[in-house]
């Protein structure tokens, strides 16, 4: 295997386990709600920004307030779960004033998207009130005593795409044997299967929504995170295009689908990363373009189930 | 407050309010609405442009300036953006109305980028800048309002006469449900797909006023945030009768200009209001009851129970 192309490899697998985590966060409210958070971008967003402060960054705010920073500043990997933990509580709020009200009423998948979008939109403002329009960049040394990059083989990798692979494998695997083994995990299974059913049975399928959003909350924070300390944070609405893409990666894995989500996301990323310089403006629809084949193809997804339909 | 400019922004919001309206009222939630503005408007920025750039003529301080843009040409645009944009839906349409719920919403937000991202790299496309110097058929913007409040009270009064045919009355049937109408002989594929085209036609047109309006063309006019918006205008004006989708437009595209003197607030009260409207109005601003209040005719089988 040449250089460049292992190179290529450890890049794709890096921005696939960022869109994995994103696309594992949909999946979870899904799972549970048949519906989708379209906040989960703004959550990203959030997250990435809650990094950049935490770790002691300094914004402007377009020059009105220059070189505020929080009198603290914490190591990246704490800065991160805390990131993830703000995220988490924000994705909270969402739930509370976009998704229970609706559910209270019963309303039509419809206007959760609306609702969801809503929500959205008012994060990513309040965001760009609170941090202005400009784009901010992690210093060099963000990862503390850590080299800045790595050789493995014949190819060099910088250290936080290694990092965004690791942590986002961690963070699948915990959650997989969470909802595998663990009681509330199965808990959660219960109410995606069944909500009703689930909570004849003493569940309390209303906590159960909550904690699927908290914990999708808190991946999209620790994704903005990792990834705005990989390529720095260009504004606002930077996670927007990961939040299409995440969509992307969803639906090409199967919706709901743990082990589909995962998949998608790796392999979305490796394929953006062998598409050549020369295409490299058309890279972003590429996603569109395989999810547009493989709807036609699939219409439930790689590894989704089919699903039977009743009068 | 409203300006002749605000409003021949907030009657192109209407229109295509009723692009995302037409999809919806046989239940498909279609987003593609963005992507055939988009191109309806790159092939007015093209040919008119090109082909059919008016002739060079004195300004009247003794250069020489583009002539205005005569009004046939621009039918001949609208034509042409409706012919390109519904023959596209026609063909895509067999495919993507196969899917339904959130799988069609999400392959026509996936159309939607596609696009965005071909007009952004495209040879001819302009790149990020666009197309420049689109050529303007009226002197002021006075001109552009009575075209646009023209051909949206000609849609208006297509898509009402629609849902009193035989046509609207399936799309409605489908709309309540899917498996029963098929089961009732209705041949749901092709009555979907003739409001797919249909929408994709008013997105044409509308994209072709926009372009010459604004004056310039570029990627950015289709985004999912367009997206977004337009199913909002539909969504909080009333998705039961064409009336909401226009009220819609109308009130949602003047709202952030509205808001200008709340200042950077103005987009956090522009989500507030979309987070909310849908939590307070479940029907929409325009109700069945209230169109019944009002005298209007209901289409059969509609009224509210």
């Amino acid at each position: 295997m040449t250089a460049t192309l292992l190179q290529s490899l450890l890049n794709g697998l890096a921005s696939g386990g960022a869109y994995a985590l994103f696309a594992l966060g949909y999946t979870l409210v899904f799972s549970v709600l048949g519906v989708i958070n379209f906040a989960q971008g703004a959550l990203f967003t959030l997250g990435g920004y809650l990094t950049f402060l935490l770790m002691g960054g300094a914004i402007g705010v377009n020059g009105a307030l220059p070189g505020l920073s929080l009198p603290v500043a914490f190591p990246f990997w704490l800065a991160l779960i805390l990131a993830g933990g703000g995220s988490a509580l924000a994705a909270l709020g969402v739930e509370r004033v976009a998704f229970a009200p609706l559910r209270r009423q019963g309303a039509e998948p419809l206007l959760y998207l609306i609702t969801s979008l809503g929500a959205g939109v008012v994060l990513v403002n309040l965001l760009q009130i609170l941090m202005g329009s400009e784009s901010y960049a992690f210093p060099a040394s963000a990862l503390g005593g850590w080299p800045a990059s790595l050789a493995i083989g014949s190819a060099r990798v910088r250290t936080v795409q290694l990092l965004l692979l690791a942590i986002s494998a961690l963070l699948v695997v915990v959650l997989g044997v969470w909802l595998e083994r663990s009681r509330s995990g199965k808990a959660l299974r219960a109410v995606a299967e069944d909500a009703t059913t689930a909570q004849l049975l003493g569940i309390n399928s209303e906590a159960m929504i909550r904690l699927a959003f908290a914990i999708s909350g808190f991946l999209a924070g620790v994704a903005g995170g990792l990834v705005a300390l990989s390529v720095s944070i260009s504004g606002p609405y930077f996670g927007i295009s990961y939040g299409l893409k995440g969509l992307a990666v969803l639906v090409l894995g199967g919706l709901g689908s743990v082990p589909g989500a995962i998949v998608g996301g790796l392999l979305m990323g490796i394929v953006e990363a062998l598409v050549p310089t020369e295409a490299s403006g058309y890279r972003d629809a590429l996603a569109f373009a395989i999810l547009f084949a493989v709807l036609l193809l699939r219409p439930r997804g790689l590894l989704g189930r089919p699903e039977v339909e009743k009068v | 407050m409203i300006d002749n400019g605000l409003l021949v922004q907030m009657l192109l919001g209407a229109l295509l309010g009723l692009s995302v309206y037409l999809p919806l009222a046989a239940g498909q939630l279609s987003l593609a609405t963005p992507a055939f503005y988009a191109i309806g408007g790159l092939v007015a920025a093209l040919l008119s442009t090109g082909p059919l750039a008016p002739p060079m003529a004195a300004d009247g301080t003794g250069g020489q300036a583009p002539g205005l843009f005569p009004l046939g040409s621009l039918a001949l645009e609208m034509g042409l953006a409706a012919l390109v944009v519904g023959l596209l839906a026609l063909a895509l349409g067999q495919a993507v109305l196969r899917l339904r719920g959130i799988y069609l919403a999400i392959a026509t937000i996936a159309l939607v980028e596609i696009v965005r991202v071909a007009i952004l790299n495209l040879p001819f496309t302009g790149g990020a800048q666009g197309i420049f110097g689109i050529p303007q058929p009226f002197h002021d913007p006075w001109g552009y309002v009575l075209l646009t409040a023209a051909v949206l009270a000609l849609v208006s009064w297509c898509v009402q006469r629609l849902e009193l045919t035989s046509l609207g009355r399936k799309m409605a049937a489908i709309r309540d449900d899917e498996l029963a109408a098929r089961s009732l002989g209705i041949a749901t594929t092709r009555v979907k797909l003739s409001a797919f085209v249909a929408s994709a036609v008013v997105a044409g047109i509308t994209g072709v006023i926009a372009a010459h309006y604004l004056n310039t063309w570029n990627a950015r006019q289709g985004t999912f945030d367009v997206a977004v918006t337009t199913l909002a205008f539909v969504i909080l004006g009333g998705s039961r009768s064409w009336l909401g989708p226009v009220i819609g437009g109308l009130v949602l595209t003047a709202l952030p200009e509205l808001l200008r003197p709340v200042g950077d607030a103005r987009l956090v009260v522009f989500g507030l209001v979309i987070l909310l409207g849908p939590v307070l109005f479940p029907q929409g601003l325009i109700t069945p009851s209230l169109l019944e209040r009002l005298g209007a005719p209901l289409p059969r089988g509609r009224r509210p129970a």
